[in-house]
């Protein structure tokens, strides 16, 4: 607070001072000399921006230069540049590998189940709340599903497990009073992708609503009012005013669900995984970790990777293509 | 003309919310449907969540029987005390602790370091150094490349592998860059430097007391992301006096190692154990998730405006 205090009378500091340094508050100068007059009079921030670029470089960019290590055989002795080059050896052995197809299956099927399952849901909760009065119970609603977005991965699964579980779990028990047999959820491959993405739908959903939440309360209330005037019912407001105005957002969500469908994520895969499902549950991400982690086949792993890696940011590129057509909005600018 | 505007729509809101009294037939109709969707989607969302609380309080018996379903039966806190008195649950936790709270502060730190210059208009190549950290969201090396680098570092099983590989995150650079760029003016800048103040006086002392608010917001997104995370912690660490808390749940509940196995010699004990070890997951979910559900509904609404003041491009 006494910092405030102390630029306060600033603006109405006496003009000579002013007056000393008159070219910093109109720098009117050519690209090549802003350079050097930027580096002159920022150079504490520059300071900043090297020590924090440092993390950048070192755990983002040396990385991407150590991933030649796809295109070599390594040998931790030899490190990634001194390894024996092998070209496109290991890229070639992995699509020729039965398990190849079942990866890239695998991963497409449950992201864009993913994708589908939860993008309609979190647009369908926003609109009917935005339909109560401000209350409790709409307070209570939002507070209840906006908490399991809050629990980790692992105490989610553990949950799903303890929940579906033939013994313990109340599923089991709710399915046994309509006379259907014990199901063990997990040890079937079939139910993976359900299990999956419905418990991602149950974790995600409140947190996703809230965007949408945001873009209702940007809709002009003229428009409600005018609407209502009109004679319009609830469900055509909807329909005519709600609908229309969270659908730039609705674009750019869902199209950035489909850029992001290859590099869906390790942790919750991993973790619902057992030997009895892996016929579903192996993705990519799982097995790049079990390739190079548990069985240290490093330049292997690094080539599924950097594969998906690459067949992601296509899809990404492709993806903000579209979003600028559609929306005329890239997703970055 | 757009005072004038305003100030009719504002009347005019009034005046309908007053005006409206009788809602129509159909419309009615249509709210309750919308009231009984939602209580639907409380009910699906808090089931599971009373179901693990009701469990957790419950006996050991009763909980291998599958009988409690919303509310505890033989009330005991028999898996609490055994939580609590497990020496691994317990470093877990500590650790924990130590990797929230220590990687927060570095992340912070070291996001407001890069992000407060790159708000600042007049710094030259800001627009270049954006697009290199955003190129790093679309693109990566890869799991292997990255441990390369980390072993390489020597931080391989140490308490730097659990803060320092992912200390930034560039989702919270554009959050607080945006904040910055929007609520301090360039006239305070002017003014500060006219006093004399440096850019690192300029950041320190004014820029940081004002964006409290999106410092919080960030530190709270790094904080509770620390906590839930389990990634870095399998993949770098070896020591298991090194873990944190979700690998020993991990370890515990998906894997179903006990850590306190004591050898037990008769069958009854045995039972008894395997009934602890049931109930003891519900306790260790309950325990690991109370301190982030205690301040979330604290930090509930701030979360969401600095989502929203990060969706603003810049």
């Amino acid at each position: 607070m006494s910092a405030t205090f102390e630029v306060k009378p600033a603006p109405s500091a006496p003009a000579p001072r002013q007056a000393v340094k008159p070219a910093r508050k109109f720098p009117r100068t050519s690209r090549r000399t802003a350079a050097g007059r930027s580096l002159r009079r920022h150079w504490q921030l520059y300071l900043l921006l090297v020590v924090t670029l440092a993390y950048f470089v070192i755990f983002k960019y040396i990385p991407i230069v150590n991933a030649v290590i796809a295109f070599k055989d390594y040998s931790p002795i030899k490190g990634p540049w001194g390894s024996d080059w092998v070209g496109f050896k290991n890229f070639e052995l992995f699509f020729q590998n039965p398990v190849f197809w079942t990866l890239v299956k695998n991963t497409f099927f449950l992201a864009a189940y993913t994708v589908l399952a939860s993008f309609p849901i979190p647009i369908v909760l926003p609109i009917a709340l935005n339909e109560i009065r401000n209350g409790r119970f709409k307070k209570t609603v939002q507070l209840v599903t906006y908490a399991p977005y809050f629990i980790s991965t692992v105490v989610v699964v553990s949950m799903t497990i303890l929940v579906l579980s033939p013994r313990l779990g109340f599923v089991n028990d709710a399915i046994g009073l309509f006379g259907v047999p014990q199901i063990d959820f997990l040890g079937k491959p079939d139910y993976f992708r359900h299990i999956y993405v419905w418990s991602d739908v149950w974790q995600t959903t409140g947190y996703s609503a809230v965007i949408y939440l945001a873009a209702l309360s940007g809709i002009d209330p003229a428009l409600h009012e005018s609407a209502r005037i009109d004679g319009a019912s609830r469900p055509q407001r909807i329909r005519h005013v709600d609908i229309p105005g969270i659908m730039p957002t609705a674009v750019i969500i869902l199209v950035l669900g489909v850029g992001n469908i290859m590099s869906i994520g390790f942790e919750k895969a991993f973790l619902l995984q057992n030997p009895l499902n892996q016929a579903q549950s192996e993705i990519i991400a799982t097995y790049v970790y079990k390739t190079g982690l548990l069985n240290a086949d490093f330049s292997m792993a690094t080539a599924i990777g950097l594969f998906n890696s690459v067949v992601n940011l296509f899809l990404l590129l492709g993806v903000n293509f579209v979003a600028k057509r559609i929306t005329g909005n890239g997703l970055w600018s | 003309m757009s005072i004038t505007l305003q100030g009719f729509r504002r009347t005019a809101g009034k005046r309908s919310e007053r005006t409206t009294i009788e809602e129509t037939r159909t419309d009615k109709i249509f709210l309750f449907g919308v009231k009984v969707m939602l209580w639907i989607a409380l009910i699906v969302v808090a089931v599971p969540l009373i179901y693990i609380v009701a469990n957790s309080f419950s006996s050991a018996s009763a909980v291998s029987a599958g009988r409690v379903l919303l509310w505890p039966i033989e009330p005991s806190l028999r898996a609490y005390k055994e939580a609590f008195g497990d020496p691994l649950i317990m470093k877990g936790y500590l650790n924990s602790f130590i990797y929230a709270i220590g990687g927060t502060l570095i992340s912070v730190t070291l996001t407001i370091a890069i992000a407060y210059p790159l708000s600042r208009r007049t710094l030259f190549g800001r627009n270049l150094i954006m697009s290199l950290l955003i190129f790093t969201m679309l693109f990566s090396g890869g799991l292997i490349p990255t441990y390369l680098v980390v072993q390489d570092l020597g931080m391989l099983n140490t308490r730097w592998a659990m803060v320092i590989p992912s200390a930034i995150g560039v989702w919270q650079v554009i959050i607080a860059r945006t904040f910055f760029r929007s609520t301090i003016p360039d006239e305070l800048y002017e003014a500060a430097t006219i006093d004399g103040a440096g850019d690192l006086r300029f950041l320190w002392s004014i820029v940081i007391p004002l964006s409290k608010p999106v410092i919080a917001v960030i530190a709270l997104m790094y904080a509770i992301f620390q906590w839930n995370s389990y990634f870095d912690a399998l993949i770098y660490l070896k020591d298991p006096g090194l873990y944190p808390l979700q690998i020993v749940l991990r370890n515990v509940l998906i894997l179903n190692t006990l850590t306190g196995s004591t050898t037990t010699t008769s069958l009854a004990q045995q039972l008894e154990q395997q009934q602890l070890a049931n109930v003891l997951k519900y306790a260790l979910i309950v325990i690991s998730s109370l301190p982030v559900l205690i301040i979330y509904p604290f930090v509930a609404r701030h979360f969401t405006k600095g989502v929203m003041v990060g969706a603003v491009k810049g």
